[in-house]
């Protein structure tokens, strides 16, 4: 079905399509329109979920839990703060192994208060146990929203998954987009029959007891190992899903890489315009390309570095600053990763759209300038910058 | 940057005038017709008059592109007031139009658009919305005036296909979507081209 819809109808369709068994509601911009549609669902009749509207979004990640353990299909939205305010039951989730799916609009964490996108959110929770997929446009968020029950679900995996999309630029922006037809959606997620639960009266459980140190390392071994799986699953799921939507998903998209020497490392609606400026720098004759990252967590590192492999100069594109004084987190991952590589790339970062300070096809091309002339020249110069900044003097 | 044959438009209007909603209203309608569209917003503080930003673009190929829009095909002033605070001219291609909502004339409008030399189009929709609605809602006469200006859709299949939008929007209030249409038909037929 051809359609035309915001990312945050996309995923509140996507959620009636799948008919949970319980919603944890809380609004926050830009996620609020979610449980806003959502309701409406409710309202009239097209879903049977238990919609829980809270007081917080620690509550609203509370209920999901509860009704996660007890043997229900749980969801809920938040953005920025309300996903800060949740982190300590993210842990909770993931370590209960609860595939609890959160749709994460991302946006800009405080302060200064700002209500557009970056991905300081999402990154603070990048070591919560939760897998991680991030969408380009409204019909990836869509597409990955529907693949994430099946992810998590799976009994080698059992862990939640955020969906993640840019705020305003996609959650707000009405495109073109192909639906599903809701039976056929039915059939791909399939029912949540969990082997244990807490009201599994054959054999009940104790969700989230004290774990001392005799058992509480294994318990995170086994979450380790759940998240090594995560990335076969994620796969598997793709290619289940492409069977269904002709949609064809990695753990993170190649766009004109098979010979490319100059390289963007990115996530999210920057992709869209990153792909853009390669085109038409294809067509003046440079060899440029770029991988979208796709799934931060797990994270593709051996992957990647296969098809960073054959590059010479490459730079990393961070929508947060992760303040670490030595580049941000898609950096760290990204370099850590080509370590082993025997020939590496030169390898920069460079942090940008903080806030929602816009990136144009322009500014990519410049990117590609600089790694060009570092192809050429050898010297890097500042491993790690900021780009789209005003100076001072623009500012006065 | 615009791939060819793209249509960027650049809506400027207050919080509330519902700029954002004929917006959305017109990629959805484009899409319709089978182009491929994008119509999003750009928020700064969220309150009722402050200025606000729409984008459209609308184009035969699906667009990547996620910025803002700096050269715009079109630009739309849903309210008058804004060309003294706003450099709504800024960027405009050559050969495009701005579309004013004033009931001045195309020759009034002029000189208030310093450094502008091209097409300048008005549509008085505040009246035509005050006749047939009974009140200001100047977003839809403003849809009517962009769609005849720019010719991005074709017109007769544009009011068909929005009667459709309009009769699920408006089920439960037949008088707006008889006046809905109304202001479209008026404001299509109302538009000063200078």
């Amino acid at each position: 079905m051809s359609h035309r819809l915001s990312g945050n109808e996309a995923v509140a369709y996507a959620m009636k399509q799948i008919n949970p068994d319980v919603m944890g509601a809380f609004p926050i911009t830009p996620s609020t329109e979610i449980p806003e549609y959502f309701a409406q669902y409710v309202a009239d009749g097209e879903v049977n979920t238990e919609y829980v509207a809270v007081e917080s979004e620690h509550s609203s990640m509370s209920v999901c839990i509860a009704a996660q353990a007890a043997g229900a299909r749980a969801v809920c939205a938040t953005s920025s703060c309300g996903l800060a305010l949740m982190y300590e039951l993210l842990y909770v989730a993931a370590s209960c192994r609860l595939p609890i799916t959160l749709a994460c609009v991302n946006r800009a964490l405080s302060g200064p208060i700002n209500i557009n996108h970056d991905y300081s959110d999402s990154m603070g929770g990048r070591d919560s146990g939760w897998i991680q997929i991030y969408a380009e446009n409204n019909q990836e968020a869509y597409d990955n929203f529907i693949m994430a029950m099946p992810i998590g679900e799976t009994p080698s995996v059992r862990l939640p998954v955020m969906t993640c999309m840019d705020g305003f630029i996609t959650s707000h922006a009405v495109e073109n987009i192909e639906l599903l037809e809701t039976d056929v959606v039915r059939r791909f997620i399939g029912e949540y029959n969990p082997e244990h639960y807490l009201l599994k009266k054959e054999n009940p459980l104790a969700v989230g007891p004290y774990d001392l140190s005799p058992y509480y390392m294994e318990h995170k071994v086994l979450q380790a190992e759940a998240m090594k799986a995560a990335k076969t699953r994620i796969l598997e799921v793709a290619a289940e899903f492409e069977k269904i939507s002709g949609r064809r998903y990695g753990l993170f998209e190649e766009y004109r890489m098979e010979d490319a020497e100059l390289a963007l490392v990115l996530m999210g609606s920057t992709a869209g315009t990153a792909k853009a400026a390669v085109d038409k720098l294809r067509e003046e004759g440079v060899k440029a390309g770029l991988v979208k990252i796709r799934v931060f967590r797990p994270f593709p590192g051996e992957e990647l570095a296969r098809a960073l492999a054959g590059t010479r100069a490459v730079a990393v594109m961070d929508k947060s600053e992760g303040f670490s004084a030595n580049g941000g987190p898609l950096f760290a991952e990204t370099r850590s990763a080509l370590y082993d590589l025997k020939e590496r790339a030169y390898l920069i970062d460079i942090v940008y759209g903080l806030g929602g300070r816009d990136v144009k096809v322009e500014d990519i091309e410049k990117v590609f300038g600089r790694l060009a002339d570092i192809a050429v020249t050898g010297e890097i110069g500042p491993l790690y910058t900021h780009m789209g900044q005003r100076s001072k003097e623009e500012i006065a | 940057m615009a791939t060819n044959n793209m249509v960027e438009i650049r809506w400027h209007g207050r919080g509330g005038q519902g700029a954002k909603t004929a917006c959305m209203l017109l990629a959805d309608v484009a899409g319709l017709q089978g182009k491929f569209v994008q119509g999003f917003p750009e928020y700064g503080p969220e309150r009722m008059g402050a200025p606000i930003t729409a984008y459209n673009r609308i184009s035969e190929k699906r667009c990547n592109i996620h910025s803002f829009i700096y050269n715009p095909n079109y630009v739309v002033v849903v309210d008058e007031t804004l060309l003294d605070s706003v450099d709504v001219t800024g960027g405009l291609k050559e050969g495009g139009a701005i579309i004013i909502n004033t009931p001045g004339s195309p020759q009034e409008m002029r000189p208030r658009l310093p450094g502008w030399t091209g097409k300048v189009c008005t549509i008085d929709a505040r009246r035509i919305s005050e006749e047939i609605l009974g009140s200001n809602f100047p977003n839809t006469p403003m849809l009517g005036a962009v769609v005849k200006v720019s010719g991005v859709l074709d017109t007769e299949r544009f009011l068909a296909d929005i009667e459709e939008s309009f009769k699920s929007k408006f089920a439960s209030k037949p008088r707006l979507f008889e006046g809905n249409m109304a202001t479209l038909k008026k404001s299509l037929e109302e538009v000063q081209i200078g």
